[in-house]
């Protein structure tokens, strides 16, 4: 392993330069020398410290491997790793150890480290939960972690995604408002509705809500929590005005796989990790539903 | 092999937005991106978007400020098209449903931001950037913009001639993440790299994992140069474990730092006795060092934050984010204990040399967002001035590349004009590993039988790209790319980082020779085709590697102190010798430096240098 080789070079180089500098005169130097040497032993010692303390708090780590064209991978398993524990590491931070130090092969969907990307919800000690959002200090060790349920593992980790951004795309999750707002001039919102909408707006598309779902699970049409959620959006959205637009809204949404196959067990609510009430939105909608085939009566 | 007008490379703020305009030009065009676009990294600003949009303020403002913000070290040209076409480019996005904050009367919110002569900083929420991506994203869906996500692209597909600025972009070469296909993906028009920030190249930032600045690297090594790379923006509030951002809104509210002694550092200590924590950002993070270096920092590392003094009902009313942050990603609780933070990797002002329409001196090759440099932001980045420049800098490069007529550009790019080599001395040989011709990836050594015809010069490519990855995946033992990344980072984060001395950038340089040869034996673990993150990720860290060299290059280079650009020995501005961008061009793996003046005259006026002094 030719990295260990200049590194230590490096190393020995460096501590040469030290001595050079002990045996130089200028008193500012001397003191310069002496705290680096004290500086490294106590380096050594607390690192000796540090290695007896995380031999006693190492994470275990369940994870579960698949991979469809490697072989030994290709049925499905139970890995375990064992990961010294730090204050504040995530369950994402302990995976990405497992993989730099362990097992590079490890895979996993991962970016931004703060909740705001979606890439990592995962099933943790079996619930769904965003890996880079969950300390672990907050789980039972072990810590198991899975793919998230009722979606094809692609390998390891990772889950496919495709049915989920097509249910998010059917309904139609785009701004239709007014065409010929003037330019250069925006359109006026107040802030209660501002306020209506935002926890709406929050979605990160990590699908934790969709796989929670039993009803999704048991129905593969089914819209699912957050594309409601995204259609609610711009259902409540007082700048999207036109009646016909509404309708056309309700439409998607009241067909057979749509808001009525919501059965409010608030799975979906439970997981979301930007605490969107989803169940509530998904309730508002069935009422706007009602009202709106009322007027037809 | 896939065939579009336009590509665009990357599918955060400038990528959709350069989508959505080359679309509206009429073009044929696809984004190819490693992320699904709403993952990208756009999603985590929080403040907000600087637009002269109201009365009392003008572009001719937000111009000036900008242009001072730069450390007179922006392109007039570039910084006034910024400050002209936000306003625009604001409303637009407001008219595609952005949840902006509002006012009483509806309209949307502005509020003040460091540097700014005007309140101009549009926002929503403190997720200005996650509303700012989505709402781009559901535009690209309406439109049907065809989005091939999870496809990883490794380089661009360029003509071989001699002189980079002869050269055309036919295409580029992705590798689909799923099943490990590798496949050419030619551009009629054009290629548009907007594959964000390369905070990666240090251990400690505000970046994603995903931020490995792969668009500069496939710029730099088809013959682009990549302009000022020395100026680095690093913020002083980030948490310890994680480089998860806490907003300068804390500090705002009355929240102070202190030392391990105790002591209130930026007054006790004189770096700052009249803005205290309040100082700029280099400024509060070379404090914060200091006192980390002299041992008085926490365990080494870090000092603290501490807001529990405002009380709960006032923390709970404006700062709620920044408890729910430190309580998930660093298991502290803000109302009880102060916050452990430490300074970041934040921004790269410097990038991909683009002129005001995002193309680079290759013909169809373009760059937009951090990873171009236009240049607006000069030495220092002003908060709220990335955003407004994905959007118009990216709706300007789709609109060129989709054909659009946009004039002449003012800003020259290229090794040409008014330009100066630099002769400094490098203590050891930049640029590829083992250079001397054999195996260099630029094809120009291939017999002299210069490829014009687009179809082949992008299956050349594919070709070349699929043997790297076959010997890549072939070898059975050797280096794992996360040991040589970490040691890349390292070195970074010691020698090139808020300080820099002349002995540890040269040491930096030395450091990164060596990573370079350790590079030579990386292999790639996963045997699997399906999904391999190691293979991937390896890439990746080469990407790193050459973006390191260049910030470590320009910052030995540039001995003067300018903007995020400290140097011990040069602790003033020098503006006589240094009103001009550093540029680094590849020249086949021997990395040469050139200097190019700065633009200071504007549309009707000349910006003065002055005291960058707040
Ligand atoms: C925490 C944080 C807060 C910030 N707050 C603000 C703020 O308040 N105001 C402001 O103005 N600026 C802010 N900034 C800066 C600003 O957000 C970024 O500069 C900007 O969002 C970058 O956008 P981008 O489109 O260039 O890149 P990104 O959004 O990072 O997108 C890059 C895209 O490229 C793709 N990609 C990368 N490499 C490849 C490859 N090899 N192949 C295919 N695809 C690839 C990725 O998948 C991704 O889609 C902030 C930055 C951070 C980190
Ligand atoms: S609604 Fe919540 S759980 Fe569902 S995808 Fe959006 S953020 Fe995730
Ligand atoms: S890594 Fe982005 S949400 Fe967890």
């Amino acid at each position: 392993m030719s990295t260990q080789i200049p590194e230590q070079e490096a190393e020995a180089e460096s501590s040469a330069e030290a001595e050079a500098d002990a045996s130089a005169e200028s008193p500012q130097e001397k003191r310069m020398a002496k705290k680096a040497e004290s500086a490294s032993y106590r380096d050594a010692q607390k690192k000796a410290q540090e290695e007896i303390e995380a031999a006693e708090r190492a994470v275990q780590l369940k994870v579960f491997r698949y991979d469809p064209e490697v072989e030994g991978k290709q049925e499905p398993r139970f890995d375990e790793f064992h990961v010294p524990f730090t204050k504040g590491m995530t369950v994402l931070d302990a995976l990405m150890y497992a993989r730099d130090h362990y097992d590079p092969s490890l895979t996993f969907r991962h970016s931004c480290r703060q909740a705001v990307c979606g890439s990592d919800a995962m099933f943790v000690n079996g619930q769904q939960r965003l890996c880079c959002k969950t300390q672990m200090s907050e789980l039972e060790w072990p810590v198991r972690v899975e793919p998230l349920p009722h979606q094809d593992v692609v390998k390891d980790l990772v889950v496919d995604m495709q049915h989920f951004y097509d249910q998010m795309h059917s309904v139609e999750p785009y701004f239709q408002g007014d065409e010929n707002a003037p330019s250069g001039e925006e359109q006026k919102q107040t802030r209660e509705n501002r306020e209506k909408i935002k926890m709406s707006t929050r979605c990160i598309w990590c699908g934790a809500c969709m796989s929670s779902c039993n009803i999704a699970a048991g129905d593969n049409e089914y819209l699912g929590p957050a594309a409601i959620n995204k259609a609610y959006r711009f259902y409540m959205d007082e700048r999207e005005d036109q009646e016909e637009l509404e309708e056309h809204r309700l439409r998607i949404l009241e067909q057979e796989h749509g808001v009525w196959r919501c059965q409010t067990q608030f799975s979906c609510t439970e997981v979301c990790p930007k605490d969107i009430p989803l169940t509530e939105h998904i309730q508002e909608l069935k009422r706007e539903a009602v009202k709106n085939n009322l007027k037809f009566w | 092999m896939y065939e579009h007008d336009v590509i665009v490379v990357g599918g955060g703020g400038a990528g959709l937005r350069a989508a959505i305009a080359a679309h509206e030009e009429g073009a044929d065009v696809a984004i190819v991106t490693k992320l699904h676009p709403v993952r990208s990294h756009t999603g985590a600003a929080e403040g907000g978007i600087n637009a002269a949009l109201r009365e009392g303020d003008d572009w001719e403002l937000h111009a000036y400020d900008t242009m001072k913000g730069s450390d007179y070290l922006g392109d007039a040209p570039a910084v006034e098209t910024l400050a002209q076409d936000a306003p625009e480019e604001v409303i637009q996005i407001e008219h595609w449903g952005m949840p902006f904050s509002r006012e009483d009367d509806g309209t949307v919110s502005q509020r003040p931001f460091g540097g700014l002569s005007f309140p101009r900083t549009t926002y929503a929420g403190a997720e200005t950037g996650h509303h700012l991506l989505h709402t781009m994203y559901e535009q690209v869906v309406k439109r049907g913009i065809e989005v091939y996500d999870e496809w990883y692209v490794q380089d661009v597909a360029v003509t071989d001639e001699d002189d980079p600025n002869e050269r055309t972009c036919h295409g580029c070469v992705a590798m689909d993440i799923k099943t490990g296909e590798i496949a050419g993906f030619k551009a009629k028009n054009g290629v548009i790299l907007a594959t964000g920030g390369p905070g990666q190249a240090f251990d400690h930032t505000t970046n994603a994992v995903a931020n490995t600045g792969d668009g500069y690297a496939i710029a730099y090594r088809a013959g682009v140069p990549l302009e000022d790379m020395e100026f680095v923006q690093f913020h002083p509030t980030t948490l310890p474990s994680t480089g998860v951002l806490i907003s300068e809104g804390v500090r705002g509210e009355g929240g102070i730092l202190f030392n391990a002694e105790g002591e209130r550092f930026m007054f006790e200590h004189g770096y700052a006795n009249n803005e205290g924590e309040l100082a700029s950002r280099d400024v509060v993070s070379r404090a914060e060092l200091t006192e980390v270096n002299e041992g008085r920092g926490f365990e080494d590392e870090y000092v603290m934050l501490d807001m529990r003094h405002l009380g709960e009902e006032r923390i709970m009313d404006r700062l709620e984010n920044i408890l729910h942050l430190a309580e998930d990603f660093e298991g502290v609780d803000g109302l009880v204990e102060p916050m452990p933070v430490k300074p970041g990797q934040h921004y790269q002002m410097g990038g991909v040399e683009t002129d005001e329409n995002g193309h680079t001196c290759i013909d169809g090759l373009y760059a937009a967002g951090e990873t171009a440099c236009v240049s607006v932001h000069g030495a220092n980045r002003l908060g709220g001035n990335a955003l407004p420049e994905l959007i118009v800098f990216g709706a300007r490069a789709g609109k060129h590349a989709a054909g659009a007529d946009m004039g002449e550009s003012k800003i020259e790019t290229g090794e040409r004009g008014d330009i100066e080599y630099d002769d400094t001395q490098m203590p050891v040989q930049p640029g590829e590993a083992g250079i001397s011709g054999a195996g260099s990836a630029t094809a120009a050594a291939d017999g002299g039988a210069v490829t014009q015809d687009p179809t082949a010069v992008v299956e050349r490519e594919v070709e070349a790209e699929r043997e790297r990855v076959e010997e890549m995946l072939s070898k059975e033992e050797g280096v794992k790319h996360s040991q040589i990344r970490e040691r890349l980072q390292k070195t970074m984060t010691q020698n090139v980082n808020v300080f820099r001395e002349e002995e540890g950038v040269k040491q930096a340089l030395r450091d990164i020779r060596d990573i370079r040869e350790a590079y030579e034996d990386v292999y790639v673990e996963d045997p699997s085709r399906t999904f391999n993150t190691d293979l991937q990720h390896t890439i990746e860290t080469r990407n790193l590697i050459d973006i390191a060299e260049t910030i470590a290059m320009g910052a030995l280079v540039r001995d003067e102190f300018r903007g995020a650009h400290w140097r011990k020995e040069h602790q003033e501005r020098k503006d006589e010798e240094w009103l001009k961008h550093t540029l680094i061009g590849w020249h086949d793996g021997e990395p040469q430096v050139f200097f190019r003046p700065v633009i200071l005259e504007g549309e009707n006026k000349t910006y003065e240098p002055k005291e960058r002094s707040y």
